[in-house]
């Protein structure tokens, strides 16, 4: 008498059973591990410029609040470098004074992102305890908010950490300069794009520095290699007591502060 | 007939064909007995799919993707700005001797673009490109106006009273900068300390009185520094009971004002009137 159907199936034996499900499984993932091979290889490859790994780095920044002097220098050559408008309201890096006044409050100022320097001028009617500068930039955050909310992945972080915008996709929605908690980006008023400091990228394959970095003529701002150990910025790592702006957001910036007062936000 | 892969008799074209033909009847006869709506469904989901695929493959851009979720040539374009910045390291090769005069100077650390601009365009074409050569009275002071939030230490000046309306250059060298001649008076410097006490009680007490300066403290400010009184002792010689001195200064008994405190933890001494 001829098994029915199902009898027939229960009736596979375990070693057929083995046999055909790994040669199924192994047929589905075999294609997969070929292809992630493939862009593995492909990954190890891309160089940038002449001769840039953007694997081979990991970039971060530091801000000795006690060096600088509000010169305005690196938002001048920010401007320059980088061609941004040169009306206010219109920077990839400013420099802020802070004021911590008697009656408890804190005035702080930017007069055009310090591109032409402070004014002497403090308001005679309330005097202030302490005062300093604090140079902005945007941080390059390592979980950065604004690439969660592009909804079209204009903006992304690169293998070297740093955060870019691709101008040609942005649409121009906006949604990441609110998301930014530093404020460190804005509208392009020509090509409606969202623009942002991108650690002068294109200077970085070529071996230079930022320029806000090469133009600082009190060195309030160290660039250098966070994850290796001969480099500037890992020496004011271990040197100096560090912090971060708005440690509490989570957003792990790269831009590092020392001597940083509570009052800055 | 069911035939069961890895069967010996599997393998040859005949069985093969023959259990193919099986299985497409089998399937046949599923299809058709399917209600009507769930065969519309799935037709429509499959063109809906297939429609988003096509669209998809034609919106995003082939290099999406590649390295992550962004497009590669997007990093390329950015990659490609033109540098205006040249970098240190460039001027020195033809300026050696500017460089090697700036080495020493306190400017060592201030890139040569900091003042001239950016010069990458002189750096390929050195007649095409006149930089910047900033020599009146407006520039410096960006970096040494006095301004109170300026971290103490920083040579700075009031350029109202700075020999107004000279060019700084006519005294100080920009490439190697220091005082023409050394400073007499502190306000050189600690210009916020010495308006604080011009317009206090101590305006006629000179700085050294109270600071032993030795004279090196001009040349190298941050490694050779000025004394400060130590001892409470110190105040006493004027402010002292038996203190000669003008009788106008303000007299206390030692011994019974103030009784551990050092005098300066309750009085600025450059402005001995604040509270």
């Amino acid at each position: 008498m001829r098994k029915s159907k199902k009898e027939k199936h229960l009736s596979i034996k375990r070693r057929k059973f083995l046999k055909q499900i790994s040669l199924s499984l192994g047929s589905i993932f075999f294609p997969a591990v070929i292809l992630a091979q493939e862009t593995i290889e492909k990954t190890a490859k891309w160089l940038l410029g002449e001769n840039y790994d953007p694997y081979d780095h990991f970039w971060g920044m530091g801000i000795d609040i006690n060096k600088c002097i509000g010169c305005g220098r690196c938002a001048s050559a920010c401007k320059q470098e980088n061609n941004v408008p040169t009306e206010p309201f219109f920077f990839r890096t400013w420099v802020e004074r802070y004021e911590l006044l008697e009656n408890g409050q804190t005035r702080i100022e930017s007069p055009n992102g310090a591109v032409d320097g402070f004014n002497k001028v403090i308001d005679q009617n309330s005097k202030a305890i302490k005062s300093f500068f604090v140079p902005k930039i945007c941080n390059q955050c390592d979980n950065p908010p604004c690439v969660q909310v592009c909804p079209v992945g204009a903006t992304f972080k690169t293998p070297d950490g740093v955060v870019l915008v691709d101008s040609e996709y942005c649409i121009g929605c906006r949604y990441c300069i609110q998301a930014c908690p530093y404020g460190a980006r804005f509208l392009d008023p020509v090509t409606k794009t969202a623009e942002k400091c991108t650690f002068c990228y294109h200077r970085l394959v070529k071996d230079l520095l930022p320029v806000c970095v090469e133009v600082c003529p009190t060195q309030t701002r160290i660039f250098g290699e966070i994850k290796k150990k001969a480099s500037p910025l890992v020496r004011f790592l271990r040197m100096n007591k560090i912090s971060v702006l708005k440690h509490y957001l989570n957003t792990e910036p790269k831009v590092f502060y020392t001597n940083l007062d509570l009052e800055v936000k | 007939m069911v035939n069961m892969p890895f069967n010996k008799d599997n393998f040859k074209v005949k069985n093969i064909q023959k259990i193919l033909k099986e299985r497409f009847d089998q399937m046949r006869s599923f299809w058709n007995k399917m209600p009507e709506q769930i065969t519309r469904l799935i037709i429509i989901s499959v063109i809906l799919l297939a429609a988003l695929i096509l669209v998809r493959n034609i919106l995003v851009p082939g290099d999406f993707g590649e390295y992550g979720h962004f497009r590669t040539s997007a990093v390329s374009e950015i990659v490609s700005q033109k540098i205006k910045y040249a970098g240190q390291e460039v001027c020195t090769e033809c300026h050696d001797d500017l460089t090697e005069l700036k080495y020493t100077g306190f400017h060592r650390n201030v890139s040569c673009e900091v003042c001239h601009g950016p010069a990458a365009a002189h750096t390929e074409d050195d007649e095409a490109v006149e930089l910047n050569f900033p020599r009146g009275r407006g520039y410096c002071p960006l970096c040494h106006e006095y301004l109170p939030s300026r971290p103490t230490g920083f040579p700075q000046i009031i350029s109202d009273s700075h020999n107004p309306m000279k060019a700084c250059i006519t005294c100080h060298d920009p490439h190697d900068p220091k005082p023409p001649e050394t400073p007499k008076e502190c306000k050189a410097c600690h210009a916020n300390i010495e308006s604080t006490k011009s317009l206090s009680k101590h305006m006629y007490v000179d700085c050294v009185q109270c600071h032993q300066t030795p004279e090196d403290h001009k040349t190298k400010p941050r490694s050779v520094l000025p004394d400060k009184p130590k001892e409470r002792e110190f105040c006493g010689t004027c402010h002292a009971e038996d203190a000669v001195g003008d009788p106008g200064i303000p007299r206390i008994d030692m011994t019974t004002h103030g009784e551990r405190y050092v005098c300066w933890q309750c009085h600025y001494p450059h402005l001995p009137e604040a509270r």
